[in-house]
């Protein structure tokens, strides 16, 4: 391939601005997908994003316009997924930046642009939804070229939708972005910059070729893990898997290596030549997991599927962090660090679906710096782990940089929103007359749970947010235990800002009362803090059961719904002396309804 | 003629079964109209085939007697459904097919709505002597909540109609629980039944089952379901009246004058051989239980083709019989044994109030007879029913 007609570009945009959607229209022109088999959001692939309409993971394609080879990426918007978007960035030289015409620049827009132009690509802007009756191209690309440095006038208008300037916005591609520079004769280096496993291939893998060529068959260095595979196979995705020869500089596709232990084709890995081994390109760093809970396995004995689960997905995603932990409440399975609650509840769902595992996940919780009286410094990822008062000099928790873009009409109730939350305001800037950017140091445990949803309901959906991690800081937290018949358990076990315990404490406790069954005695339900009760409840005792009406001669009924029963039982978690239903843990500790 | 209900003798409290007893349940699947409640096996759309359910049952029936399966009854029990919805004397065909023991208890499922003195002194002459009634309700609002047809004072006219040919035992079904129903209209029903001076009553709390009109209602959201702490103070004031009237309770629904039990569910709870004849009959012979056809239609065909209505059976193992044993045993007034595996589960179920000591074994109290399922499955997974040394244990008649 003349590497002088290749162009690799990701599309980037804030969430829902219509990436997936131009993609669409893209395959199409391009002829790779037929007619019939054509549907919306064709890469989203996935059956958790085809029901929640976003993507989640990245998509790579290689398609043929007019005389050039585009490698395509297109990513996730949400702001949970950036590590997605930073990945594929390394492999391409530019972005088409998506703005939607009737929205206008949002906080995601603001992100991932600077991280287009960290990563030093060419940025081909384009204002997206122009079919929309409220769209305003003028005005958005007005915002744009001031906010974000595009001229207007070099701005592409197009819909995603109905195809208009699709083709010219191909052109542009062609025209604006540069080819990919590399030496085809030098020792190969190709980037690993996503992968899964697949039960029968083991580990396939997406790579960018920067210099020399992927050769199938070829003896194969895998540079950080230090191991040597053969490539059994290569191709592109087109977007149907074909293998190929080979794949030289400034081409993106796929490799196939037969490696079974996951470890050893990580994200960010270098592959080159066995025998003429190319330097190491730069990879990736891990971004920090922010947001941590437990994961366990509803029946016991799932433990060591769920570990095998989360290692296979890992490589898929390797944002997510696990460790194996105990529970007294749970049993054995794994304290899991996660970039957002999305992304929590993602992986969670993916590990159900794809390895049919039932899970229960703790509430979240970030991660704390603990200043022990002794002088020594403990990082605290789990609230029971929390040691006592007493031995503590101070708690530091998490800050991140929240950045709102609002419209003007609603910095009011936003400020009063960030105040609440404890948040300290860093900036107010009129992006234009009727547009905000707010910027604001909040705790980050005061938006994991409820933030954005507040945010999007005070604002009638209008503003968006995007944060990034910033400084530990000193708080006022508290451990907040949960006791069952003065029982505690794990399980329900926060940390929380002072301020926020009682409404913790009450919420839980009346959860559980609505959850626990009744039992032969009264189950005193109690929130604690540091020994203090601060709310309580009571589960009161039962009084009747099933009183069978009279079952005539069908005595197997009678005793096969006592056995149901007795089974029922059987699955119950025993606290002390209180049966609790594994389900009461799942929905107790479930995140929506809060 | 008729029988006098005193020619029954009076029925042992017992846990085990009489030597040489044997029931005979015939299921009568036709009702008028279908309660809302109910799910049983019975269907309103069938009078065509009623005579040759008769038939088909007289046929069964002969079969056994010919291959020995059947001797010499001990109880009789028309269930239904409606029986009382045949008329009289094709009851008494298939009746007399059942060979029984001179004082052997013959009950009749009645519908107060479908009996009158004609039918119930043809009853009589053929040897039914024990009648139960479906009464449910004294309260119309009630009774219509149930989906019931019949008005209170059939009730009244159903049970002179028994007395004015010499049937003196009878029961009274009553149901508590429905949407509606207050405290005081349980009080009603009860002071109402009580009136009529039965010598056993029945009383079950009303139970949501999916596939009927209520479950449908229930799952809608448009009635609530029954309420446990409503069921249980109804409960509770219903031991409360019943004994008060001199009828005390055997078993966890049921309520008799010395005497006057069901000697036929005596003998299912006591784990005793009964033979079931027509559709979705259920039996219990020689370790094994057994059950036939649902329908009507399947099981004419069955009995016309010569072929035996059994759909299904269960082979009782040890453990199996001996948890079977507990689980009916301690619904009734002789408790069980204590079982030296379940000491100390027994030990604090005494001490919370929900079992209490009776010789050498335990029953159930008030609170543990409302929790009977709980209590049961707890003694059952502390081991109270792995298979031990036989521990008879009998109360003697008239002991309460
Ligand atoms: N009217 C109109 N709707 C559009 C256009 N482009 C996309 N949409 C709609 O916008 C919504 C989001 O589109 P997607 O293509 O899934 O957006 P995305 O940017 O891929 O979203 P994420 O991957 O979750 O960040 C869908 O309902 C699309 O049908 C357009 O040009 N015009
Ligand atoms: C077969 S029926 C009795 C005879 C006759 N079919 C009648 O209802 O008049 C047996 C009794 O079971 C009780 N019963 C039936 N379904 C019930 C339910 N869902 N909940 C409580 N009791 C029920 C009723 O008291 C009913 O009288
Ligand atoms: S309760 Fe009795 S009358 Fe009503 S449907 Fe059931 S069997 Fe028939
Ligand atoms: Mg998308």
């Amino acid at each position: 391939m003349d590497i002088s007609r290749s162009r690799c570009f990701s599309l980037l945009s804030h969430v829902d601005h219509g990436k997936s959607t131009l993609a669409d229209r893209i395959l199409e022109l391009c002829g790779a997908v037929d007619a019939r088999l054509m549907r919306e959001q064709y890469l989203d692939t996935m059956d958790l994003e085809r029901e929640r309409g976003i993507t989640i993971k990245a998509q790579n394609v290689r398609l043929h316009w007019r005389d050039y080879w585009l490698h395509l990426i297109d990513t996730p918007g949400h702001v949970d997924f950036g590590y997605e978007v930073s990945r594929s960035l390394a492999a391409c030289e530019g972005a088409v930046l998506l703005v939607d015409a009737s929205q206008g620049i949002e906080a995601q827009t603001l992100a991932n642009c600077y991280a287009a132009l960290e990563a030093d690509l060419t940025i081909v802007g384009v204002l997206n939804k122009i079919d929309l009756p409220q769209a305003e191209p003028d005005r958005r690309a007005e915002e744009i070229e001031r906010v974000l440095g595009i001229p207007a006038d070099e701005l592409l208008r197009i819909s995603a939708k109905t195809g208009e300037g699709v083709p010219e916005l191909l052109d542009a591609v062609v025209a604006r972005i540069p080819a990919p520079t590399g030496d085809p004769d030098a020792p190969l280096r190709a980037l690993i910059f996503d992968s899964f496993y697949d039960s029968y291939r083991g580990v396939v893998s997406s790579v960018r070729v920067f210099d020399g060529s992927l050769v199938s068959g070829a003896r194969l260095r895998y540079v950080q893990a230090g191991a040597v595979h053969d490539a059994e196979e290569i191709g592109v995705r087109s977007p149907i898997p074909t293998p190929v020869a080979s794949l030289g500089p400034g081409e993106v596709g796929y490799l196939i290596a037969g490696i079974k232990e996951v470890r050893q084709a990580r994200v960010g890995e270098t592959v080159t030549a066995a025998a003429n081994p190319g330097a190491e390109l730069p990879g990736y760093r891990d971004p920090k997991p922010m947001v941590f809970c437990g994961l366990y396995p509803i029946v016991g004995d799932e433990y060591a599927d769920l570990r095998d689960a989360l290692e296979k997905l890992q490589l898929n995603d390797s944002s997510f962090t696990y460790e194996p932990e105990t529970s007294g409440a749970l049993g054995f399975g794994f304290r899991c660090g996660f970039l957002g609650l999305l992304h929590m509840e993602i992986v969670r769902e993916r590990l159900e679906r794809e390895y049919d595992l039932s899970l229960v996940a703790t509430a979240p919780n970030v991660e704390y710096r603990v200043h022990l009286t002794d002088g020594k410094v403990e990082i605290i990822d789990n609230p029971s782990a929390m040691p006592p008062a007493t031995h503590l000099e101070q708690v530091e928790e998490p800050y991140v940089t929240v950045t709102i873009l609002t419209p003007t009409d609603y910095v009011g109730p936003l400020m009063d929103l960030s105040q609440a939350r404890r948040g300290e305001m860093t900036k107010l800037e009129y992006l234009s007359e009727e547009r905000v950017e707010l910027v604001y140091e909040l705790p980050l445990a005061e938006i994991v749970m409820d933030f954005f949803d507040l945010v999007k309901s005070r604002t009638r959906g209008y503003a968006s947010l995007d944060y990034e991690p910033a400084a530990y800081r000193p708080s006022d937290l508290v451990k907040v235990d949960v006791l069952l018949n003065g029982v505690p358990v794990d399980a329900f076990s926060t940390i929380v800002h002072r301020q926020r315990a009682q409404d913790y404490g009450r919420r839980m406790t009346e959860r559980l009362r609505q959850l626990i069954p009744r039992q032969l005695f009264d189950v005193p339900i109690q929130a604690a803090m540091g020994g203090r009760v601060i709310a309580r409840e009571t589960v009161k005792a039962k009084r009747k059961d099933v009183l069978a009406k009279c079952y005539g001669g069908d005595v197997s009924r009678k005793r096969k719904l006592l056995d149901r029963q007795k089974e029922g039982k059987r699955r119950m978690k025993q606290i002390g002396r209180v049966e609790v239903p594994q389900e009461a843990f799942v929905a107790a500790l479930r995140l929506d309804e809060s | 003629m008729t029988t006098p209900a005193t020619s029954t003798p009076p029925a042992r409290r017992s846990s085990t079964p009489e030597p040489g007893t044997l029931g005979v349940y015939v299921h009568i699947p036709f009702c008028a109209q279908r309660c809302d409640y109910c799910d049983f096996a019975t269907w309103t759309d069938r009078a065509w085939i009623i005579d040759d359910y008769v038939d088909a049952c007289v046929t069964d029936l002969r079969r056994r007697v010919a291959a020995d399966e059947l001797t010499s009854a001990s109880s009789v029990f028309f269930g239904g459904g409606t029986p009382s919805l045949l008329d009289a004397p094709s009851l008494l065909r298939i009746l007399d097919e059942v060979p029984r023991s001179v004082d052997a208890e013959v009950t009749v499922e009645c519908n107060p709505d479908t009996v009158d003195v004609a039918k119930l002194a043809t009853y009589a002459a053929g040897g039914v002597n024990r009648l139960s009634f479906g009464v449910q309700s004294m309260r119309p609002h009630v009774l219509a909540e149930l989906g019931r047809t019949h008005q209170p004072a059939n009730v009244t006219r159903a049970v002179d109609a028994a007395r004015a040919v010499g049937l003196e035992h009878f029961n009274l079904d009553l149901i508590y629980g429905a949407t509606g129903e207050t405290l005081d209209d349980w009080r009603v029903t009860l002071d109402g039944a009580l009136a009529l001076d039965p010598p056993h009553v029945s009383a079950y709390a009303l139970t949501c089952e999916p596939a009927t009109p209520l479950g449908r209602r229930v799952a809608a959201g448009t009635t609530p379901p029954p309420d446990d702490d409503d069921q249980a103070t109804k409960y509770e004031v219903a031991d409360a009246a019943l004994a008060g009237a001199g009828l005390d309770w055997y078993e966890i629904s049921n309520w008799s004058r010395a005497g006057h039990e069901c000697r036929h569910n005596l003998l299912t709870w006591a784990q005793g051989d009964y033979v079931g004849i027509g559709a979705a009959a259920h039996a219990h012979r020689h370790g094994v239980r057994s059950w036939n056809v649902r329908t009507p239609e399947r099981y004419v065909e069955r009995i016309h083709a010569g072929a035996a209505p059994e759909a299904g059976r269960e082979h009782l193992d040890p453990v199996t019989r001996a948890e079977e044993r507990l689980v009916l045993a301690l619904r009734t007034r002789g408790g069980v044994p204590v079982h030296p595996d379940a000491m100390t589960e027994t030990e604090t179920l005494t001490r919370a109030g929900f079992l209490t000591r009776r010789g050498d074994g335990v029953r159930l109290t008030r609170r543990g007879r409302l929790l009977a399922n709980d209590v049961t499955v707890r003694l059952l997974a502390a081991g109270a029913a792995q298979p031990a040394p036989t521990l008879s244990h009998r109360i003697p008649v008239g002991t309460r």
